[in-house]
Parts: C-alpha cells; structure tokens; sequence
C-alpha cells in the first residue's frame, strides 16, 4: 500500500500547488510531501529488505532491491533539492516571483514520474514514466526563461526525446520477443524468468535500440553534449536533482534490460557495456580538464560517474555489481551535495565562473568549507563513500582478471580526481577577488548543504546494516555470475 | 473483404507512410511538412484499422482511434494553440543539406532499415510484419535525418513526432497485443511532447525573438588558460 500512496503523494501536491489559493504556499507542499514521500520510501525498502519484494498491485508497480534503492534515492536528493529551493528560488533576479507556483508544480510532477519508473513492473510504461521525467525536466531547465536557459532546454528536448521514439522501438521489440517466446504479462521479473528461451538476436536489437535512447537520457558518450548545457543553465535545485537522479533513473532501466540479456546464454552484451562505459568517463576525465563554468564541472564529473557505473555493471560479477549500486548510491547524495554547493557559490557572487571566483574560504568560510568537502567527496578522495565504491569496483575488476579495464578506469578516475581538486583549489584559496562581500545566505540552503553532507561523512566511515543488505539485494537483481 | 485483400491494403498503406516521410524531407513550406505529418498519421491509422481487421483484433481497432485522436486531432490542435501563424508561413531557405541529397540520403537508409532488419524478418511467420517492420524503422531513420537537416524549429518537432509514427508502425505489427493503457499513456505522452516542445518554442520566440533553432549556439566549451 506504501507503494501507491508514493506515487500519489506528489501528484496530490502538483495538484494543491496549481489551486489559486494556494499558490503562494507552493514551497512549504513541496517540502512536506517530498519529505513525506521520503519516510514512504524508507518504509517501502525496509519491507523490502525484510522481505525480499514489495507488492502495491500486482503485475503493475511492485518493487524489488534495485527498484526501492532507486525509489530511497529519488526521495531522499527531491526532499534535500525542494528545502534548497526555499531560499534559492526567492532570491533569483531572473524569476519573476508570481511565476513560482508554476516551478513548484513541475517540479512535483517531476518527483511522481521519478518515482514511478523504478515502481513499475510493466515495461511499456516504464518507457512512459521515463518519457515524463524528459518533459517535465524540459520545462524546469527552462524555466528562467533567459537566452541561455531556453537554449539549453531546446538542446535538451531535441537531444533527449529524439530518443523516445527509438527507445519505444526497443520496448516494443521486447514485447515481439517475450510473447514470441510464450510469455504472458509483461513484467521485468517475467522477462528475466524465460530470457534464456527468447530469441537473442531480437533481444540484442531491442537492448542495442534502449541503450541509445535512453543512453542519451543518462548523459553517456556520446550523447553527452545537452547534459553540461541544461546542468549549468537550469535553476540549482533542479541541477542537482537532473544530476543526482534524474540522470540514474534511465541508468537504473539499462541496467535491468542488462541483467535479462546477460541471462540469455548466446548474447556477449557485457564487453561493449565495458568499452562505452570507458568511453564516457575519458570524456568526462578529460573535458573536467579544461572547464571554466564550476557548475559544468559538476556536470562532466555526472558523465564520468554513470560511465564507471555502466563499466562496473559490463563485468558483470557479483562483486562489481555490488559496486555498481553503490556507486549508484554515493554518486546521487554526493552529486546533489556539490549542486546545493554550486547555488550558494552562485548565489554569493553571481558569477558561474571558475576563474572569476577566489580566496571563497576566506569571503566565505560556510560556502569554501563545503565546496572543499564536496570536491573532495565527488573526486573520490578517502574517506569519502564514492572512493569506497571506487575501489571495490576496481578490486572486483582485478578479481574478474579485467586487468586492462582496471588500469584504463583506475588511471581515467586518477584524471578526473586531479582536474576536480586543481579548480576547486583555485576557487577556495588564493587572494579574494571581492573583498569583504559577506552575503547573507537563506537559511534554507544552509540546512539543505548541511543535512546533504551528513550522509555523504557518514557513508564513508559507516555503512549502516540496513543499507547494506539493501545494497546486497539490489546488486543481485543485476543478475551478475 | 477477405484478410488477405486487408493485408494487401496495409502493405500499400505501408508504402504511403513511407513516401510521406520523404515529403516531410523534401517539403521547403513549414505548413506543408506539418500536413504531411497529418496524413501519414492518417494512413498509420489506416494501417492500424485493416489490420485489425484481418486480425480481428480489438486492441487494434482501439489503437487506430487512440492513433487519430492523438496523431491527427490533438496534435495539430494543440501546435496551432500554441504558436502564431509566422512559424506556419515560413519556408526555409537554407537547410544543412540540399534537398536532392537529402532524398538520396532518405534512400540509402530505407535500404539499411532493410538490410539491418534482414535476419529478424527470415524468422517471423507474419507476412504483415516482414512488410512493416523494415518500412517502420526505415520511418524512423528518414525522421532522425530530417531532424537533422532542418533548421527551423516547428519541422524539428514534427521529425520528433514522425519517428514516433515509424516505430508505431512496426509496433502494429510485432507489437498487436499491447494493453491498451500502455498504448493510451504512450498516445497521451506524443501530445504531451507536442505542447511541452511547442511551450518551449514560443518562449524562444518571445526572449530570443527566432523560429530557427540552428541559430541557438551560445552554449559551448571553450579552452581553459592555465595561467
């Protein structure tokens, strides 16, 4: 029952945030049913984990390990992102203020087709949920209504829905082979039951038609090209919940058509999982070298991150799959970080620049402390969680005797990490550009950046028993030998 | 009417889409791809409502109406709400490729939809689908490269729309027994496109004040100097 109150929470509150009366209350909704959304999810996983599936309606939403990881992450960046929204979307001089109640409602309609891609069980609506996360993303990235905002949601749009069609393409190929193979109602856990008896060149064309629809939703190489444009440009809530998220969620559908077409003996799937994967974290690498906007920064490092996920998911081992998830886990809390960290920078001194920003520790001490923390943390420093997940990547990759793929991923990630930490060093420290411009930060996005860093500190020193068989769970839908 | 004459007809119909999406490629008026956008959603339903007829499917007698409603009603509705006659009045000049070459480009890739769908197609039994399958995807490929060679923002729209169309022609074929709240929530989410693209446009319209979106090119990476 948790399951659909869920789902029906945020469509409620999309609902109370377009009533006129209401309207000026926009943001204390949002915050109440994002939170409340939260607690659900929580409630969902910790049914999950004791019982291995949680049931709403059979057939139609159910959710497993990887489903209720996904739904806990989704909740957990869209409640932080929606407390960050107070005080940031007050003070934006672009905004006009009477327009708000309109960013509200999205952003709610948002947070419902998020949470409803990982709790379907029925595929072609899966491609549906996915398909409403692209247009209600569209509109927040465009919100602003500037020259470059609008730009970067045309960039977006015709980048990312161009890839619908063909992705549909793909579901509907799925459906010919699953009923070509004597399946009856399509669900996920159907597929994967009879995989091994469905035809594998249709699989592979089907999985070959996903991958580049929604590859090009994930942000991977090289369909990468809107993702910097629409992360820099969109209002910093949304960034950090298009980077932290957004961006998992057609990730989290590739991976589950990943485990059914590795359940099917004849298709050698993995390798070029492997290679694509690499692919998008050079290109994440090595473009982060040579950013001049902090936010785009953040954005390449996103490109980087579901590049090593997609390789680590490519070996195909348990152990990877582990990592896998994790990395799944600790890129969205640490992401959505550095995002709330890129607003208060912008908020403070207006600019997008790396270059234009020096000496912040001293002008700031909140704002330079916390982009340290979070440059440290998205570089993969330890003791941070994603240099856990990392490492027990790399580990699985040399236990899976991948020696050439630990040593491209290792040395690429080595890359990434020193083009992070050289420009944040450069905005921290240094001789203050502005002297003594002590600005006033919102209240609210003082507590958003604070109650984000507490798990991204605590996930790395201690994993609590829950969240780890969570993890176990999830990472054994991935279906790795 | 036997089944056999429906399925001649589909094949037919088949074949129109598909010279309907080399229209959309060769047309210069916007008005004009914008109508043959139109008519190959009507031929689509067409398809849709011979098949299910052979068939004798209800699945697809539904999925030709939810097809008309959304594909030839709604849409265009919806995209003359939404944006002024000046995106309709325009002709476009200068595409990215010249027309002859786009046509043979369109070509070419009718002969690789075919190619790449030649061993799926061995296999199947269904007559129907050794005809509609390449022909679908040679649609969607024809509407990605007249995504790419227009320059105007309303033709852009529609080449997203007349992929749609492509793959929904396959789906009728492999895909007959979809339930049909897939097939009304994927109806819902093409119009929800159009309004949310055509939202979009007019916004471009008003702060940039340009129906063509090639000219949007602020946003791009430059070199850092490590000084």
């Amino acid at each position: 029952m948790a399951l659909i109150f869920l789902l029906t929470v945020p469509l409620v509150a999309a609902v109370l945030c377009w009533i006129r009366p209401l309207r000026t209350a926009g943001w204390g909704i949002s915050v109440i049913s994002n939170w409340l959304t939260f607690a659900l999810a929580i409630g969902v996983s910790s049914n999950v984990v004791s019982n291995g599936r949680v049931v709403g309606v059979p057939g139609w939403f159910e959710a497993d390990g990887l489903s209720a990881l996904v739904l806990v992450l989704v909740s957990f960046v869209l409640s932080m992102a929606a407390v960050f929204a107070g005080g940031y979307m007050r003070r934006q001089e672009h905004s006009d203020q009477h327009r708000l109640w309109w960013f509200y409602c999205n952003y709610n309609l948002l947070a419902f087709a998020l949470l409803a891609a990982p709790s379907l069980a029925e595929p072609n609506l899966v491609w549906v949920a996915v398909e409403l996360i692209t247009l209600f993303s569209v509109l927040l990235v465009g919100f602003e209504s500037t020259g470059g905002a609008l730009e970067a949601a045309w960039k977006f749009a015709v980048l990312t829905i161009m890839g619908a069609p063909i992705a549909l393409f793909g579901f509907l190929t799925l459906f010919w082979a699953y009923h070509s193979a004597g399946g009856g109602w399509e669900t996920w856990e159907g597929i994967r039951s009879i995989a091994g008896s469905m035809d594998p060149n249709l699989l592979k064309l089907s999985f070959l038609l996903i991958f580049v629809g929604f590859g090009a939703k994930t942000g991977l190489a090289p369909m990468h090209t809107w993702l910097p444009d629409a992360h820099s440009q969109a209002p910093t809530p949304v960034c950090a919940v298009l980077s932290g998220v957004k961006t998992t969620v057609p990730l989290y559908v590739i991976l589950r058509f990943l485990s059914i077409v590795l359940a099917s003996p004849t298709a050698r799937i993995g390798v070029w999982m492997i290679v694509l994967g690499l692919v998008s974290v050079a290109i994440g690498a090595f473009l982060l070298l040579q950013v001049r906007d902090y936010k785009r920064m953040f954005a390449y490092s996103t490109v980087e991150h579901m590049g090593i996920i997609l390789t680590a998911a490519g070996l195909a081992t348990q152990a990877a799959d582990f990592g896998a998830v994790s990395q799944m886990l600790n890129h969205a809390i640490t992401k959505s970080l550095c995002f709330y960290v890129a607003g208060v920078i912008l908020m403070a001194l207006s600019t997008r620049e790396i270059a234009s920003v020096r000496g912040l520790i001293r002008i700031s001490p909140f704002a330079g402390s916390a982009l340290l923390l979070s440059s440290l943390a998205i570089a993969g420093a330890p003791p941070f969680p994603i240099f856990l997940s990392e490492f027990s990547i790399l580990s699985a990759g040399m236990h899976a005797g991948q020696y050439l793929v630990v040593a491209l991923l290792a040395s690429l990630i080595v890359i990434a990490f020193v083009a992070i930490l050289l420009h944040a060093n450069r905005m921290a420290f240094g001789t203050p550009t502005v002297s003594d411009l002590r600005v006033p930060l919102p209240a609210s996005c003082r507590i958003a950046v604070l109650a984000a860093a507490l798990p991204v500190v605590l996930l790395g020193v201690y994993v609590p028993a829950p969240v780890n068989s969570l993890l176990q769970l999830a990472a054994r839908q991935l279906g790795g030998h | 009417m036997a089944s056999a004459t429906a399925e001649a007809l589909n094949t037919l119909c088949a074949g129109l889409i598909l010279i309907a999406a080399f229209a959309m490629v060769a047309t210069r008026q916007v008005q004009g791809v914008v109508r043959f956008f139109v008519i190959q959603s009507l031929l689509l339903s067409a398809s849709c409502f011979l098949l299910a007829y052979s068939r004798s499917s209800v699945h697809l007698w539904a999925l030709g109406a939810i097809t008309i409603g959304a594909k030839v009603i709604a849409i265009p509705w919806v995209l003359r709400r939404l944006l002024p006659d000046d995106f309709y009045e325009r002709r476009e000049i200068s595409q990215a490729v010249n027309i002859p070459a786009s046509l043979l480009l369109a070509l070419l890739l009718v002969v690789v939809a075919e190619f790449l769908t030649g061993p799926l197609v061995a296999t199947a039994k269904d007559s129907v689908i050794r005809i509609n399958l390449p022909l679908g995807l040679a649609g969607v490929l024809i509407a990605v490269w007249s995504l790419v060679a227009r320059r105007e923002a309303l033709p852009q729209l529609i080449g997203i729309l007349a992929m749609e169309n492509g793959a929904f022609l396959a789906g009728i074929a492999i895909a007959s027994e979809l339930p049909i709240i897939a097939e009304l929530a994927v109806a819902m989410d093409v119009v929800l496109i159009a309004v949310v693209v055509g939202l979009l446009t007019r916004s471009i319209r008003k702060e940039l004040g340009t129906t063509v979106a090639a000219g949007l090119a602020e946003l791009k990476e430059e070199p850092v100097s490590w000084r």
